[in-house]
């Protein structure tokens, strides 16, 4: 069957280091839609192992109140990455998130490691979704390859820090080092009929700055946006929540295009503009998103 | 014999100090007293002066003997050096038994500790206390159990004779060589000298210690030369950085922040939310946070606040200056902003103690307050709250205004996050019990909202509302659920401490803390 999972909100998933035991015990009161629980980059070296054991006790015993818990996994060409997946699986991780992913066949090794756990610890195959982290220009270049890979990965997104360096150039707050990955990624993302996903942004006390990216990163048709702290979240929840206008045009447009179907018509006007049956899966996505985000009970 | 909140008083304690266990906030509403006085030395000669030269000569004059009460006040917070000045020269008298009776007392206090452990001090009665002498009393060192009252329970127990104080040193920022003192000016600014003004009216002497004099008539006055003995001009009365803040802190915690916006939208969607209301709100982090989020539904309802109250920061002068709040009554300032707009808004008051919180005159401030928003230690399933005892039973907090404005309120607020490190704030039972549960409306914590089931009314008011509501057993669950259920702090049988309800009967005791035990 396939996983209900795969389509589900994300417009924000904040990272937390597993380490740390005040992070991950409650962060569902902040109401994000994912929470990035990171086994990677946040954990010290010589602490892989106690941040697993922290991970496996919060999955098992906290609940999260339906916020989807994502795990970072280590790089494959790390000596943590096949416990990491165990600990995910027998935890009971929604997502694991691959980083560094380079090529179609990183995810492949992944979801057999995924598969056999799952099988290990009796968990139903095909639980666990993964998502890629595209964080070279390898890994761009293979986005399209990458967002095919696999049935349970539902999206990819881009990782900056390293995406920066890779590109031996530096992050300058003007989005201009990621023009091409951001793009790029977009495309292939929608071609494949996954989902994409923005980097971090940063700069705490640029709230403004933040939310100009925001901004740009949903009009480029991104899903969401990785996020640092909980401040983070207001801004892209009400950035990507549908405005009452656009729910109320999105409404007749889906009505009307019904209606006309019906009728024989193609093409009409709705409020001034000219519509046809182009904007119903757009209209359809906005309600979806205006009734994911409790904005709108209609029953559209 | 147990009190009202449960809690067993010793019945030798109560027959010690003649005193009654806690029955209920209002149980002496119909009574009568006669109110104490001072022992008056006058100053007909007018030669006299009242000019000392030091502390040690003010002492002198002041014939300081074994088992006096000196009074202090905490204006000057953690930045205050009269008290140890004035404790310093006490015990270099070698004058021995005495008992501080002091508005507050904090870390600024720390030397006094080890006069505790000398003898020189074997009682303290105060508002608050923190530091070292909280560890020495809660460690059994003082030889008198300490008193804890709040800000008016220590006005009602000075005007009703159950402590009489022998001298009181008020530190002020200003005075002038006659006495008249001011608690702003000078290099020690502190805005106002509140809490001093009992003392002033009901001490035997008084001496005003001052860094700066000014000239004659300083007013209007705070402190009145009508009840000053001695002036005595010191280098240096506080640390001004340690006195109040240059701004106070504007959290950006989306945990604090979620809180503050709860407790905003409970008074926006209570039924004491209309023009012409009145708040009080603490310098805590979700508490300043409601000030700065009423603004925007103050406007936009066209609703103005009669009068804000208790200790003021900035961004309440700021909604005075915007018109949104008529006046501010205040009893302590904790920044820089506060003290300017005292200084410079006609519509910014200075008041007494005892207008703001005593609860036996015949009517104070709290009494006329919609909103309180107060902080927590603990708060327990009864809706008691403790902000005194930490959570290894140690005296660590001030009982302040807590008890006062949440009696005197229509609807207190008490906001605390669920669990603070492993100790979760609602369980089942608080170390101490500061506020009796009668007094306490709504808790707001990080998970969710619980209403006082007292208060049908509410629950009824909020009946519509998307505010997460949920009980208070919920939250003491869900706090247990992630920390696990606490084991009970152990004291040993000695009393340290007696914690006056503000009628002056016994709300609870504190006992000398002894190391944890474990299980086998």
């Amino acid at each position: 069957m396939r996983n209900p999972n795969l389509k589900r909100l994300r417009r924000t998933m904040m990272f937390l280091n597993c380490q740390k035991p005040n992070l991950i015990k409650d962060p569902y009161i902040y109401k994000p839609d994912s929470i990035m629980l990171d086994l990677e980059d946040a954990v010290a070296e010589n602490q892989k192992d106690a941040a697993r054991y922290s991970l496996y006790h919060a999955l098992k015993e906290i609940d999260y109140h339906g916020v989807e818990r994502v795990v970072r996994i280590n790089g494959l060409a790390t000596p943590h990455w096949q416990e990491d997946v165990r600990v995910c699986v027998a935890g009971g991780a929604d997502v694991i998130r691959i980083s560094k992913t380079e090529t179609a066949e990183d995810v492949h090794r992944v979801e057999a490691a995924v598969e056999a756990a799952e099988k290990e610890f009796e968990v139903p195959v095909g639980r666990t979704l993964l998502m890629a982290a595209l964080e070279s220009a390898k890994g761009v270049m293979n986005a399209y390859e990458i967002c095919n890979s696999s049935e349970r990965l539902f999206g990819i997104a881009l990782s900056g820090g390293d995406y920066s360096k890779d590109l031996q150039t530096v992050i300058t707050g003007t989005g201009v080092e990621f023009a091409g990955a951001r793009q790029s990624m977009i495309v292939a993302a929608r071609a494949a009929g996954k989902q994409c996903f923005d980097t971090v942004f940063t700069n705490l006390d640029d709230m403004e700055g933040f939310a100009k990216e925001v901004l740009m990163i949903k009009q480029m048709g991104f899903d969401g946006k990785s996020i640092i702290n909980p401040r983070q979240i207001e801004t892209v929840h009400r950035i990507f929540t549908p405005s009452e206008k656009e729910i109320i045009f999105a409404e007749k447009v889906v009505r009307e295009i019904d209606e006309k179907r019906a009728k024989g018509i193609g093409v009409f006007t709705v409020d001034g503009k000219m519509i046809d049956i182009a904007f119903y899966d757009g209209s359809k996505r906005t309600l979806s998103l205006a009734k994911a985000a409790g904005v709108y009970e209609g029953e559209l | 014999m147990k009190n009202q909140v449960g809690r067993e008083i010793p019945d030798e304690l109560l027959k010690q100090y003649g005193k009654k266990v806690f029955s209920g906030s209002f149980v002496r509403s119909e009574d009568t007293y006669q109110k104490t006085g001072p022992c008056v030395h006058n100053y007909i000669d007018p030669t006299q002066s009242k000019m000392v030269s030091s502390i040690h000569e003010a002492l002198v004059k002041c014939k300081i003997h074994d088992g006096m009460v000196l009074s202090f006040h905490h204006h000057f917070r953690d930045g205050d050096k009269i008290v140890n000045m004035v404790m310093e020269e006490v015990a270099k008298m070698g004058v021995k038994d005495i008992t501080i009776c002091a508005s507050s007392l904090g870390s600024a206090h720390d030397p006094v500790a080890k006069l505790i452990e000398d003898g020189v001090v074997t009682g303290i009665q105060t508002s608050g206390v923190r530091g070292k002498i909280g560890e020495a009393i809660s460690h059994g060192k003082l030889k008198n159990p300490a008193i804890i009252r709040s800000h008016g329970g220590r006005v009602r127990a000075i005007e009703e004779g159950d402590v009489h104080i022998d001298i009181a040193f008020i530190g002020a920022p200003t005075s002038d060589e006659y006495g008249n003192a001011r608690g702003v000016g000078g290099k020690s600014d502190c805005g106002v000298l509140s809490y001093a003004m009992v003392d002033a009216k009901y001490a035997d002497r008084v001496v005003v210690v001052t860094d700066c004099m000014v000239p004659f008539p300083n007013y209007p006055a705070s402190i009145s030369m009508t009840d000053v003995d001695y002036v005595c001009k010191v280098d240096c009365i506080g640390d001004p950085n340690k006195i109040v803040s240059n701004a106070v802190r504007m959290t950006k915690d989306v945990r604090e922040l979620n809180m503050a916006h709860y407790c905003t939208q409970l008074i926006a969607e209570s039924p004491y939310f209309k023009d012409g209301f009145s708040f009080q709100t603490g310098a805590g982090g979700a508490s300043l946070a409601v000030n700065t989020m009423l603004r925007p539904i103050m406007e936009e309802k066209n609703i103005h606040m009669s009068f804000a109250i208790g200790g003021i920061t900035k961004p309440i002068c700021d909604l005075l200056e915007a018109g949104l709040v008529r006046n501010i009554v205040d009893a302590q300032d904790f920044d820089l902003g506060s003290i300017e707009s005292l200084k410079n808004d006609a519509n910014h008051y200075e008041i007494s103690t005892s207008a703001y919180a005593n609860p036996m005159n015949k009517g104070a401030f709290v009494n006329r307050l919609d909103f309180v928003i107060l902080g927590a230690l603990e708060v327990d399933v009864n809706f008691n709250v403790n902000v005194v005892t930490g959570s290894n039973g140690v005296l660590r907090g001030a009982p302040g205004g807590h008890p006062d404005t949440a009696a005197g309120s229509k609807c207190s607020i008490m906001v605390a996050p669920l669990i603070r490190g492993r100790i979760p704030t609602v369980c089942d039972q608080v170390v101490t019990v500061v506020t009796p549960g009668e007094d306490v409306d709504i808790v707001v914590t990080d998970y969710g909202i619980a209403i006082n089931p007292r208060r049908q009314d509410l629950i009824e008011a909020y009946k519509d509302s998307n505010l997460p509501f949920c009980t208070i057993e919920e939250l003491r669950d869900k706090a247990y659920a992630i920390v696990g259920t606490p084991e009970q702090v152990q004291f040993k049988d000695k009393v340290v401490g007696i914690l006056e309800a503000r009628d002056g009967s016994i709300l609870d005791v504190i006992r000398e803390v002894k190391p944890f035990e474990f299980k086998d």
